[in-house]
């Protein structure tokens, strides 16, 4: 990692924050692109969410007894039911604790 | 107390509850940045000039993938671009200020300051101090997230790898998609990304999966905003 890169994406960061605020008068954005903007998070996040779980270290696809496959099912149910961040993350971690430590040993 | 103390105040009081699920987001961002070989100075340095979960996630992730920097700088780009939509919205009631306070406010506008200064500025329109508000809740995210960070590189020269705690990454992104789960529309556009994501990790150059993936969501996404949009 080199620390031009840490600056570079800071400025894109403090830009992308800056940039409206700094140009618009008024809301100019048409509800079209608010609605599309809202969309972003779900479009990128599972981008982040699902190589790790899904590929191994090897590079290929691992879908058989795969634990971290199973504690984000239960995660996803628990995050679903509680609306809770910590329930979510916690539940995710320990079902996958008790995997890795116990269930598949 | 004057009118400009009762708003920091209020943003403040407001934020707080918040700031409970960041504090094990920063810790594990501190772990992990430890984890992956960062120096301590550098997994802090990017706390204070980039300051956002999210994107620094994604940078060590892509560096322990071995990306380029401008893969990097491109993808941090893409997981930022939502700040555009928190900085129209909030131009309205932000544009009559002086460059400074623009300059400033830029720099703390983060997912949390804005959903609460969001709520904040609809129902105080008329307070001349409403910016206040902002300011209060902003730095509360940004000392909170700079406090936590350092817990993370303290503690993740202690804990072991055997843990798994790279999985939290995951964990932690799904997180933040939880009230997203019960819109259908969402749904779908999550499942392209992460398809796209998990097939174009080995087989696009470049680590550019993140940037490929983001871009096929956001056509799907488009394409459904115009399908609901010609029903009306």
């Amino acid at each position: 990692m080199l620390w031009s890169t840490i600056i570079y994406c800071g400025i894109i960061t403090y830009l992308t924050r800056f940039t409206m605020i700094f140009l618009l008068k008024k809301d100019i954005l048409n509800d079209k692109t608010k609605k599309v903007l809202s969309y972003v998070p779900s479009a990128i996040f599972p981008a982040i969410i699902f190589p790790p779980i899904f590929v191994d270290n090897t590079g290929s696809l691992d879908f058989e007894g795969n634990p971290k496959i199973l504690a984000a099912i239960l995660a996803i149910i628990v995050g679903y039911i509680s609306r809770s961040i910590l329930a979510t993350i916690f539940s995710g971690l320990i079902s996958y604790w008790f995997l890795i430590f116990v269930y598949y040993q | 107390m004057n009118n400009r103390l009762k708003t920091l105040a209020k943003g403040i009081t407001d934020v707080s509850p918040l700031m409970i699920p960041v504090v094990p987001f920063g810790i594990i961002y501190g772990v992990i940045g430890m984890e992956l070989g960062l120096s301590a100075y550098m997994t802090f340095g990017m706390s204070i000039i980039i300051f956002g979960g999210a994107s620094q996630i994604v940078l060590l992730q892509l560096f322990s993938g071995g990306a380029s920097s401008l893969i990097a700088i491109t993808s941090v780009g893409a997981v930022n671009s939502r700040h555009l939509l928190y900085g129209a919205v909030f131009s309205e009631y932000l544009s009559h200020l002086k460059l400074i306070w623009k300059i400033i406010l830029s720099y703390v506008l983060i997912d949390q300051a804005f959903a609460v200064s969001n709520s904040y500025f609809k129902k105080n329109k008329e307070n001349e101090f409403k910016h206040y508000h902002l300011l209060g809740a902003g730095f509360t995210c940004w000392i909170i997230w700079q406090i936590s960070t350092i817990l993370g590189i303290v503690l993740g020269s202690v804990i072991p790898e055997e843990l798994g705690l790279s999985f939290t990454i995951s964990l932690t992104f799904l997180a933040l998609l939880i009230n997203d789960f019960r819109n259908f529309k969402n749904v779908i556009v999550m499942l392209v990304s992460g398809i796209v994501a998990t097939i174009g990790y080995n087989t696009i150059p470049f680590q550019a999966y993140i940037i490929v993936a983001a871009i096929s969501a956001l056509l799907v996404a488009t394409l459904l905003t115009l399908i609901n949009l010609k029903k009306k």
